[in-house]
């Protein structure tokens, strides 16, 4: 436990010197450098802004390692992806899971696919599974949001 | 059999050791008949699913290694912060190698990384302007990355538990002093991951 708080301040002192008022404490600073940053649409009918924002928080959270809306990362971008069908990003490179399956993005094919990937489309590269459907719900919410604002004609 | 087969599950907990193709070899003669080829066609996919969602972390530290070269080598980093990433870089080429290793001695093909251009063109490079924007990128990629470890857990076999809860360890370390360095505030609430 010390070593690990000391490690942690040598790096904050490896900063130029007071530099860390400048970096400052708040979360907001984060959204400064982004990976294609999210930004979810206005329009997402069903949804409030609320569960939207707490799923943009969430999205980045447990989907940002390996997702972004307007990239092909790790996995596929995710703008235009409610409403299209699966595996059918341009670009990206999908497993045979993926390629072959006869799905479209909704709430509910989203739901079990989130739920537990593997299980949905086995032999997927995906294997993060996020259990809580509130959490869901929320992920759900600003895909769709995303869909919602995107006009450049996305194929997923 | 049971018991040689026990072993060698342990031998194949240390990611270095045989690989599920071996272990699969042992149940087919353990069970013989049509369950047998049943049976052995289940572990199969079982490890295919195994090598797609290594594969899928191999990738992700793909990106991490080739995050921290970006920032090495942007000229933004003073030295010190340097040092401190090519270290972190150097822990993710060790996971990739770990990885790596564990898809081949499956049966599969690793995935190879994307240009560093590409890479530079998804993490919208260009923005970065000064050593701030460097370590918020590597933040937020430690810390996606110690939550997608956490998370695909479920999703494999059991012999690759306890390397990808290592693997998540190592990434919310890095993330906890990248944060520190930020000056991001403590988190209040337990079960900062996952």
């Amino acid at each position: 436990m010390f070593s690990l708080i000391g490690i942690a301040l040598g790096a904050t002192a490896l900063l130029p010197h007071g530099d860390n008022s400048m970096l400052g404490t708040s979360t907001g600073n984060s959204e400064r450098i982004s990976l294609a940053e999210p930004e979810g649409g206005a329009n997402s009918p069903g949804a409030s802004l609320e569960l939207i924002g707490k799923g943009r928080e969430l999205y980045q959270r447990r989907c940002g390692a390996c997702h972004s809306p307007d990239a092909n990362r790790v996995g596929p971008k995710h703008r235009g992806v409610y409403g299209q069908k699966a595996g059918s990003v341009e670009g990206f490179r999908y497993s045979k899971a993926l390629r072959e399956i006869d799905v479209v993005w909704n709430d509910e094919t989203l739901d079990a696919w989130l739920e537990n990937p593997p299980a949905f489309a086995p032999g997927t590269s995906m294997g993060f599974r996020l259990p809580d459907a509130g959490e869901r719900e929320a992920i759900i919410a600003y895909l769709k949001s995303l869909s919602a604002a995107s006009t450049a004609g996305d194929t997923e | 059999m049971v018991e040689q087969l026990d072993k060698s599950a342990t031998r194949r907990a240390i990611i270095s050791g045989a690989g599920k193709t071996l272990s699969l070899a042992g149940v087919a003669i353990a069970l013989g008949g049509g369950v047998t080829s049943a049976y052995a066609a289940k572990k199969s996919d079982d490890v295919a699913q195994d090598v797609a969602i290594l594969n899928a972390a191999i990738a992700l530290e793909h990106e991490g290694i080739a995050a921290y070269q970006i920032g090495a080598t942007s000229g933004l980093l003073q030295p010190a912060v340097l040092d401190l990433g090519v270290t972190f870089q150097g822990h993710h080429k060790g996971h990739r190698d770990i990885l790596t290793n564990a898809v081949r001695e499956l049966g599969g093909a690793p995935v190879e990384e994307k240009t560093l251009e590409e890479y530079a063109a998804d993490f919208n490079a260009g923005a970065l302007t000064d050593q701030e924007g460097v370590l918020r990128l590597a933040l937020k990629l430690e810390r996606g990355a110690a939550n997608a470890y956490l998370g695909l857990i479920p999703s494999l076999g059991p012999d690759y538990h306890k390397v990808a809860a290592q693997m998540a360890g190592d990434e919310a370390f890095h993330a906890a002093i990248l944060a520190n360095a930020l000056g991001e505030a403590v988190p209040k609430d337990a079960l900062m991951f996952g």
